[in-house]
């Protein structure tokens, strides 16, 4: 047992957060706030009984635990509360699971993105399991008039070993509820996990198949309308004007209206990117008929002036200032402009040691350039949210990743007081940061507002598609210096987009290379982006594991040797002060999936590998992915994956995690891709938008985790964006072609 | 407007729509089976997938005027308590990541393995390849559906 000072009240939290470099993160208000008089439990219903915010006993002994963040298809509606009732010490079978309401005063970081849920979760929840599970002791103990020292714990089993008495959680329920939570609690020594560390299925997995409402879209309400919007065909139009006369009578319909999303909203986050904030409104009874009717609307359409957009950054404090030019924008001019970009000096984020002199005496310099395409989210369940807005009150409810950021967004934009706003949170189909951008939850509030009705706002997938927040268009441009003894002397990139950079300044082979040269440059366009799975590292993790196999092979060297070679250097003697990943966790990964695939042992018979290794969002991910060519078709056979993300807290979910991660990888970078003509994408639906699909899917998937008892991280990014450079390197393999343009295969077959 | 009378889930119904409407959205909109999901609205996805007549098919493109004297099964009438084979094994694998494509996949997988009860990989590739799954579940899919095979 570890014994950890519980804190109170939002100073002690601040204070504590500071102390523990940003460790502690998660607050614990819920102690203060929830902290139940006599009056209060005896107000509650019978059989539960509301222990701290984050779990209730009812007096049979099950627990309900709340899952505070937003499940988006990353689980944590699974890990989340075995991590509390881990500390809680109660049989995984007796307990329930609840999604929490949005309260970040008592759950704080209520938000699906940056993998980050369990590493800043695993403190809180802890010690909100560890909380309860000393006061129902106490509540025992005070029974039994022993010492509390004395009491110990067992699967939700209190017991006194010395007068051989024992008792259940549910039977000192109501008392507990009454103590006053404890100062400090004794937290589980990692050897002593019972759940953490053991598989546990999917809490929702029952009623997925059997196909309950889970999800936003299934919401109904008595007397709810259907709502969908008409959005611009094109980045760079704008509302001109609109013939409803005929939509207007069509069967069912109730209304048509313009709505500007953000009209006079001042405090616009960056999670307020908005695209088309003048749409067309089409309300009515069913979604079939207001879908016919948003057809049946002629709309003219005007190209917009340039203009300037002011966002609050992530921490609400710095400005972020955007320029939004007009026009109507063309892949094949943004892969010229790309190019272009490329061979002019940029601006300079990086730079260690004389990289001009290294690659003027270099030996050997390799110089290769890569691209990769927009490309659309698609989550299965297309944007959608409910919305029952009156006149001094709203409820939102929905799939939102940012559920904190769009209530506020939506109660200055619907004219009320913050505590009038719920934002109720449903399970998500997908997220991989398209539903951070929650402009369709304002747009469904004000929808509500103006029909004075219930109403589930819906986008056809042509909507959801045409309407995104992108992954941007990427160019990275590299250099490497080699020496006559095929030593790495120079490395030199130069990365941008459309029209944001993929570069990080300080991760790998920064510090690994004597004479580094980072440039980044960005080009603006009106065509909307956000976070899409990995942000940045979902192109520049393929495109550096390519190059450097590229070098590897150049200086003669096996790619897995030439590798951890450079981490040795950066482990040993590291080059600047700011690399941002360790080497040792890196090689160790790469070490990891060396021996797990038998490199090097391998039958060379028509199996082709490629190797890949990468560092982001906290979790360190190694690939070898074998492929072998069928019917003049790349086919994936095995993909290995070794895995360091710390303690590994629901292994079967975890697997789960890395093998969709690494399909999702390899499908992108082999058929993903939007094309813009005249500003508008020439896919729309997935008739043209290629994702992966099983026959394209790798045959078999072994993920190995990193043993340790590292603070545990995020897998929902990790195991995406290295696979694409293992992919890249095994095409090589088999085809003798290097492959620098993503998607590699541009599939024309449509598969219905 | 015209009057359809349509079997679901093994119950008879009556209703009164626009005759070009397909089943997803009879069964979303009109009887609350929300199980069934809409994806693409062009028979691309698959998450809309029901039965008709034991044939997997793509509610969103089937019109209900066209559906005739045909039983309907959706998700939520594949099994009374959850314990069809294939949902068994779906648990068992704990295929879902999201889960919102998973009835369409569950759907498809059952009406395989009712007209071919043992079958091979590349059988299950292409009855499968309809269906999407945007998280990459395919692995886990193929094995619950070898795990349900194997207990017919």
């Amino acid at each position: 047992m570890t014994l950890i000072k519980t804190s109170y009240g939002r100073r002690s939290f601040l204070k504590t957060s500071a102390l523990a470099g940003g460790g502690l993160v998660v607050g614990f208000s819920w102690l203060a706030s929830c902290n139940p008089t006599n009056k209060e439990v005896a107000k509650m219903p019978k059989e539960w009984f509301e222990i701290n915010g984050y779990l209730k006993i009812g007096d049979n002994g099950l627990a309900t635990i709340m899952s505070p963040n937003p499940e988006i298809g990353q689980n944590v509606k699974t890990s989340m509360p075995m991590i509390v009732a881990e500390e809680l010490d109660i049989d995984w079978d007796n307990v329930l699971v609840e999604q929490a309401p949005l309260n970040t005063a008592i759950f704080t970081r209520q938000l699906a993105g940056g993998s980050e849920s369990i590493k800043f979760g695993w403190d809180g929840l802890r010690m909100a399991g560890a909380t309860a599970r000393e006061m129902l002791k106490q509540a025992a103990a005070q029974q039994w008039e022993v010492p509390v020292s004395e009491v110990t714990t067992d699967k939700g089993i209190i017991s006194h070993k010395a007068t051989n008495r024992t008792i259940g959680y549910g039977e000192v329920a109501s008392v507990a509820a009454t103590i006053t939570p404890p100062k400090e609690v004794e937290l589980k020594n990692y050897d002593e996990f019972k759940i953490i560390g053991t598989s546990k299925r999917n809490v929702d997995g029952l009623k997925l198949v059997t196909g309950k409402p889970l999800f936003g879209i299934d919401q109904d309400q008595e007397g709810m309308l259907i709502a969908m919007i008409v959005p611009p065909p094109a980045f760079g139009l704008k509302l001109k004007s609109y013939d409803d006369s005929k939509a207007r009578t069509m069967p069912g319909i109730k209304d048509i209206f313009t709505i500007n999303t953000y009209e006079n909203v001042k405090g616009k986050s960056m999670f307020d990117v908005d695209a088309f904030p003048e749409l067309i409104a089409v309300v009515g009874n069913t979604t079939w008929e207001v879908m016919q009717a948003k057809k049946a609307i002629i709309a003219q359409w005007e190209p917009f002036e340039e203009y300037q957009e002011n966002f609050r950054g992530f921490s609400g404090k710095n400005i972020i200032s955007q320029t939004i030019p007009a026009g109507k924008e063309n892949s094949e001019d943004h892969y010229k402009i790309m190019e272009a970009m490329s061979l002019k000096a940029s601006k300079i984020v990086r730079k260690d040691g004389d990289p001009d002199a290294a690659f003027k005496g270099a030996a050997k310099i390799i110089e290769r350039s890569y691209t990769a395409p927009f490309l659309s989210h698609s989550t299965l369940e297309p944007m959608n949210f409910f919305a029952d807005v009156t006149e001094d009150k709203a409820l939102l409810s929905g799939p939102v990743q940012t559920p904190e950021y769009m209530e506020k967004s939506a109660a200055e934009r619907l004219g009320l007081p913050l505590d009038k706003v719920e934002l109720k949170m449903t399970r998500q189909g997908g997220g991989f940061g398209r539903r951070l951008y929650g402009h369709f939850v304002v747009e469904a509030g004000i929808i509500s507002q103006k029909t004075k009705s219930p109403i589930k706002l819906i986008y056809t997938r042509e909507d959801d598609m045409t309407f995104g927040t992108y992954r941007p268009a990427y160019h990275a441009r590299y250099r490497a210096a080699l020496d006559k003894d095929n030593n790495l002397i120079g490395f030199h990139v130069r990365a941008g987009g459309i029209p944001e950079s993929p570069l990080f300044a300080n991760r790998f082979p920064a510090g690994a290379v004597d004479n580094y040269l980072a440039e980044t440059w960005d080009v603006p366009s009106n065509i909307t982006v956000g976070a899409f799975r990995a942000p940045r590292s979902n192109f520049i993790a393929g495109v550096e594991q390519a190059f450097l196999d590229e070098v590897a092979e150049e200086a003669g060297k096996d790619p897995i040797d030439f590798r951890l070679e450079l981490f040795e250097r950066a482990s040993n003697n590291p080059v600047g002060e700011n690399n941002d990943y360790d080497p040792k966790r890196y090689a160790g990964v790469l070490e990891l999936v060396r021996e797990k695939s038998g490199w090097g042992k391998e039958s060379t018979d028509k199996v082709y590998r490629g190797v890949s290794a990468y560092y982001c969002h906290n979790s360190y991910v190694a690939n070898i992915l074998d492929m072998a060519i069928e019917n003049d078709l790349p086919v994936v056979k095995k993909v290995y994956a070794a895995v360091d993300c710390g303690i590994v807290v629901n292994p079967i979910a975890a697997t789960n995690m890395v093998e969709g991660g690494t399909i999702d990888g390899i499908g992108n970078a082999m058929y993903g891709g939007l094309v813009f003509k005249d500003g508008a994408p020439i896919q729309n639906n997935f008739d043209r938008y290629r994702l992966i699909r099983h026959k394209e899917s790798p045959k078999e998937i072994e993920v190995h985790f990193v043993d340790n008892n590292e603070h545990p991280t995020g897998l929902g990014e990790p195991p995406f964006p290295p696979v694409m450079g293992a992919l890249a390197n095994a095409l090589y393999k088999a085809t003798g072609q290097r492959h620098y343009d993503q998607p590699f295969i541009t599939n024309k077959k449509v598969i219905g | 407007m015209a009057t359809f009378k349509l079997t679901i889930n093994g119950e008879s119904h009556q209703i009164d729509v626009d005759p070009s409407t397909p089943m997803l959205w009879v069964l979303r909109d009109h009887f609350k089976l929300v199980g069934t999901k809409f994806g693409c609205g062009i028979a691309q996805c698959g998450a809309c997938t029901i039965h008709v007549s034991d044939v997997a098919v793509r509610s969103c493109q089937l019109p209900v005027s066209a559906v005739g004297e045909q039983k309907i099964t959706t998700i939520e009438g594949l099994s009374e308590n959850g314990d069809h084979p294939v949902q068994k094994a779906w648990l068992e694998q704990d295929v879902p990541q999201c889960g919102y494509c998973q009835a369409g996949q569950i759907m498809s997988a059952a009406a395989l393995l009712k007209a071919n009860p043992n079958p091979s990989d590349e059988e299950i590739d292409q009855a499968m390849n309809g269906n999407i799954c945007r998280c990459g579940t395919y692995i886990r899919i193929k094995k619950a559906i070898k795990t349900a095979s194997s207990s017919l």
